[in-house]
């Protein structure tokens, strides 16, 4: 199951020539853009793990590509993201964040269910992923 | 999000049949580029003429690239030679503008770095400050001064090496995103050269820098001084003359940047002089004339030409 999570996610996955114009784009604003990973594609997980440091000085995209293909070189079999921040009101605040690589193979969702008192039943999802550990998710 | 739009898929455009280099030329803003360049700076007859060969060399390649008949982004990491204040530094600047106005680089900024912004003191604390250094000049150009102190023979376990693997890679793999200059002394730069044959063979243009003669030391002081508003009285101008002619055989000679340390002090000979003598208030004349006085009081002159021991600054 295709996970949806940020911008265009509904899309083909981006080319790369894509993600430079959508990175330009950012950066032309004024946004620093970052790059983060995780193995973890719950929809409330939000701390993914950082892939060095944002980008705040870098005028061209080129040197996200260059991080990006790096990335993906190690945690290719994982979920890599490009975050955008806006700090031009005094904090950093997200402004747009997109996946840019995802597993070959998504299990999906097992949805579980947990009788409550007073036959009330409480839904909860859990990634088919998440049963292995850290690391061992994918490939 | 307004991004999308910049998503759509870009329809090719035609292939125009006959191209007006003249045109190109003077539309691409190649022609002010080099005008500035001819204006702006004095002497270095052989650099502007290589240059205006570099831009007539990418303009033909733009063209044929246009029409379809090249598809390789040609090489154009470059390395300057020459002694100290021969200009190259400035004249990097001019070819970053220059490279960015032929499409061949999509910033167009300069990031100007020694060994120390890409060299770390500690073990793997190098690939990260020289990638650092590398990010930050991507779409523009590293001009990399002094590279040959990159490469210490002396130490095998300099990590110079390490810095100089990183960039050799970076300017092979990702010729479109970045230009590198390399600048030095020529000897020196002939040596690092023979020792690290990979940047021999990235490198396409090599162009070297003529020390400026007498004369132009002298346009280029009359230059600067017109800049902040200052003159020469013609007693004045015969004596810097003669004052560039002494100062060429002393050592540390740094052709325009030791002009310029002299004007400084010319005019802090100067400032100190109208302090001193000045009865009555001074005109705009007077405080921005330089007088003979200011530059031979100059130690340049006292010390014998040729055979001094001292420094002279």
């Amino acid at each position: 199951m295709r996970i949806t999570q940020g911008a265009f996610s509904f899309l083909p996955d981006l080319t790369d020539d894509q993600i430079r114009a959508q990175v330009q784009y950012c950066i032309d604003n004024g946004w620093a853009v970052s790059l983060e990973f995780t193995d973890d594609p719950h929809p409330r997980n939000t701390y993914w793990d950082m892939w060095g440091h944002p980008m705040f000085d870098n005028p061209d995209a080129a040197a996200l590509m260059m991080e990006l293909n790096d990335c993906r070189k190690v945690y290719g079999e994982r979920y890599i993201r490009v975050v955008a921040f806006d700090a031009s009101h005094g904090w950093e605040s997200v402004k747009l964040s997109f996946i840019v690589n995802r597993p070959a193979e998504e299990p999906g969702y097992r949805l579980q269910r947990q009788e409550a008192a007073g036959r009330a039943i409480r839904y909860t999802t859990v990634p088919y992923a998440a049963d292995k550990p850290t690391g061992a998710r994918y490939g | 999000m307004t991004a999308v739009s910049t998503m759509e898929t870009e329809t090719p455009e035609p292939i125009p049949s006959v191209i007006d280099l003249r045109e190109e030329f003077e539309t691409s803003g190649v022609k002010e580029v080099l005008a500035e360049l001819d204006r702006d700076l004095i002497g270095l007859a052989p650099v502007k003429k290589r240059i205006r060969e570099t831009a007539a060399l990418l303009l033909v390649e733009r063209a044929r690239r246009s029409m379809g008949l090249a598809h390789e982004a040609p090489t154009l990491h470059m390395s300057f030679t020459g002694n100290p204040g021969t200009g190259k530094t400035t004249v990097a600047l001019r070819m970053a503008d220059l490279l960015h106005r032929l499409g061949y680089i999509r910033k167009g900024h300069l990031v100007s770095v020694t060994r120390d912004d890409l060299v770390g003191q500690y073990i793997g604390h190098t690939a990260p400050k020289t990638k650092e250094i590398l990010k930050k000049a991507m779409g523009g150009v590293l001009f990399i001064d002094e590279a040959y102190y990159l490469y210490r023979p002396e130490n095998e376990r300099d990590y110079g090496q390490e810095a100089i693997e990183i960039l050799l890679q970076v300017m092979e793999n990702q010729r479109d995103d970045l230009v590198v200059i390399l600048a030095g002394y020529a000897q020196r730069m002939d040596r690092f050269f023979e020792s690290n044959p990979g940047f021999r063979s990235r490198i396409a243009h090599h162009i070297d820098f003529p020390d400026y003669t007498d004369d132009e030391l002298l346009g280029i002081a009359e230059k600067m001084l017109d800049q902040q508003n200052y003159r020469l009285d013609p007693v004045a101008q015969k004596s810097l003359a003669d004052y560039i002619a002494r100062r060429r055989t002393q050592p540390h000679f740094a052709n325009a940047r030791s002009i310029r340390n002299a004007l400084d002090r010319a005019r802090l000979r100067q400032a100190n002089r109208l302090f001193e003598t000045a009865r009555g208030p001074l005109d705009a004349a007077a405080l921005s004339t330089i007088a003979a006085e200011d530059i031979t009081a100059s130690r340049v002159f006292s010390i014998g030409t040729g055979k001094s021991k001292g420094e002279a600054k």
